[in-house]
């Protein structure tokens, strides 16, 4: 099938327009569909993976061995393949998380149940995934030892549940110039999935460390979803309207790196330099060297401008080479958890509340039950500012008490979800808001940054070109 | 605006100065801190230093880090200790983070009595 060409903005200069289409795993289900349906786009990019999420899909997978991907994933390129077939709209997305094959299949399924087989193909990238392989990298030396508190990882050896390491957007651009239409990958960064269709299509080099690090930055602003256009943004947040029908980011790149960020005509939000500045700085660290196995980017170089309605351009970016360690994602088994809450009415809320949980630490106590932390909190009083609240009012309509435990012994977290609701009837007055029943005992996937040598790793890094 | 010197300051809120956002990594929160105007920024580099901020959050974080963005007008802070352990050992209803934002921005720093004065008649933004 011949591809379209890319539309052509001025004096013969190509502009490669990249939309996002999901910012997490649980983002919006209309947004990826309306980013194609709503206006002109070359590429759609469904980010899915958070630091927690390789873990719970991991879990899913040990019950069921074809799971372990979002399936949310499959599901909307069933809306969305057919106009994707139809306009030569190309995808990328890591939803394949610890079972991209399995994700891929289920794409090609959903192809095949379209008629469109024959139509389209899938680009598998596999190699990430190091679970298997731990034993024998500890081993030959390899510590990945956590980069917060410096322990080896055989202290936690037998408690690991995944394993990923960070890769570049290298295979998604091997999968693009294979042909394929959809490009399904495990943890494959955020940004690369952005990064990977532009070295695609400008034949950027890879090492050519300042169009690396704007395709980057390009990454980084619209992986968060509407989080650049509108949404979560602080500034004048009441004038953000439209956000029934928010619109979600596309970059329009050009290929001296330089791109306009902006969103589909007729849709709610906006984007502006605030808009933009406030993702930017979203979840960042020492802005001089924002790290990604492509390369790094200098955020102290980003140059803004408006440039019209609901558009900035983004300029300037400056880059520096990869670093020889790529980041390893680990989850790991570490214990139990529960969260009860019960709400206190006026008069006197945060007084009676602060009574119930005086009294619930004096029953737990009381069993010899022990935790590793207790942490109590007062919802509409200080649970989110803390100290920085001030003295809680002492006329607060309502107040809510929520209590958690953490701890090894399930037994006791067990115990401490059957302590919450007897404060009904054995503690301070005018409580309410138990209905929900006794909390969930939840088991705790903790998360092990560590790196690990991009040697070990590059050479397993595979990419298939699947037909439906 | 030009912003004119004076002997005479007044305490300001930060969210009449600035906006902001936070997010997490591991159990460091970051704040990233915007200046409204860009004649702001040279307030915020001036006040809102990583001794004053630690002094905010005491109780509440182990250490500040602190870096600048003259491009974007804006401030960046790393609160390291801030999540309890952070991701999903974390306890707290704010997890990761997101809104230390916020908190930051209850931060009272001395700025000249009459642009105090004319940004509290405008309201907060």
């Amino acid at each position: 099938m011949p591809r379209k060409v890319a539309p052509r903005a001025g004096a013969g200069q190509k502009v490669v327009r990249i939309a996002a289409g999901q910012g997490f795993w649980g983002d919006w289900p209309e947004a990826p569909v309306r980013q194609v349906r709503g206006g002109p786009i070359d590429y759609l990019m469904m980010d899915y993976l958070a630091e927690v999420t390789m873990s719970i899909m991991q879990k899913q997978k040990g019950r069921d061995p074809r799971m372990g991907y979002a399936r949310d994933f499959p599901q909307v390129m069933e809306r969305i393949l057919p106009d994707i077939a139809a306009r030569g709209i190309r995808v990328t997305s890591n939803a394949g998380g610890v079972n991209p094959r399995g994700c891929a299949d289920a794409v090609l399924d959903a192809a095949r149940r379209l008629g469109l087989g024959g139509r389209i193909r899938v680009g598998l990238v596999t190699g990430d995934d190091i679970l298997d392989r731990l034993d024998e990298l500890i081993g030959r030396g390899h510590e990945m030892r956590d980069m917060d508190t410096g322990r080896p990882l055989s202290d936690i050896r037998d408690r690991v549940l995944s394993a990923n390491a960070y890769i570049g957007m290298a295979p998604i651009v091997k999968a693009l110039d294979g042909g394929a239409d959809v490009v399904v990958t495990g943890r494959v960064t955020d940004t690369g999935l952005t990064l990977g269709p532009l070295v695609h299509e400008f034949g950027w080099s890879a090492e050519n460390w300042d169009l690396i690090a704007a395709g980057t930055v390009a990454g980084h602003i619209i992986e968060c979803g509407a989080q650049c256009s509108g949404g979560n943004l602080l500034r004048d947040w009441r004038k953000v309207k439209g956000m029934e029908d928010p619109g979600f980011p596309i970059v329009e790149a050009s290929a001296d790196g330089t791109f306009v960020v902006t969103k589909h005509a007729g849709t709610g939000g906006v984007v502006n330099v605030p808009s933009v500045t406030e993702q930017l700085v979203y979840e960042m660290g020492d802005p001089h060297t924002y790290i990604t196995p492509d390369g790094t980017a200098d955020f102290t170089s980003i140059r803004l401008a408006p440039a019209g309605r609901d558009r900035v351009r983004v300029s300037g970016i400056a880059g520096g080479p990869r670093t020889p360690m790529l980041k390893v994602s680990i989850a790991y088994f570490y214990g139990y958890k529960a969260v009860g809450t019960l709400v206190y009415s006026w008069p006197d809320a945060y007084e009676k509340a602060r009574e119930a949980d005086r009294i619930l630490r004096a029953r737990l106590a009381g069993l010899g039950l022990e935790f590793e932390q207790i942490l109590t909190e007062y919802v509409g009083a200080n649970a989110t500012h803390g100290l920085l609240a001030g003295p809680p009012d002492p006329d607060a309509p309502e107040v809510q008490l929520r209590i958690g435990v953490r701890g090894a012994d399930r037994p006791a977290v067990e115990r401490f979800t059957r302590e919450i609701a007897p404060l009904v009837l054995t503690g301070p007055p005018s409580v309410t808001g138990f209905a929900g029943g006794r909390p969930q005992v939840e088991e705790i996937v903790a998360y092990w940054p560590a790196l690990i040598d991009r040697r070990e790793i590059e050479p397993h890094v595979r990419v298939e070109i699947l037909e439906a | 605006m030009p912003v004119k010197k004076s002997s005479a300051t007044a305490l300001l809120q930060l969210r009449y100065l600035a906006h902001a956002r936070s997010g997490d990594k591991g159990d460091t929160a970051n704040v990233g801190l915007i200046a409204l105007e860009p004649a702001f920024y040279p307030i915020l580099v001036r006040e809102v230093t990583r001794v004053r901020v630690a002094r905010h959050f005491r109780g509440m974080v182990k250490a500040v880090e602190r870096f600048e963005l003259p491009n974007l007008s804006a401030l960046n802070f790393l609160l390291h200790g801030a999540l309890d352990g952070g991701g999903t050992l974390s306890l707290k209803t704010d997890a990761q983070g997101k809104v230390y934002s916020t908190a930051l921005l209850r931060m009272e720093v001395p700025v000249p009595t009459a642009l105090a004065r004319r940004l509290r008649a405008a309201g907060p933004p």
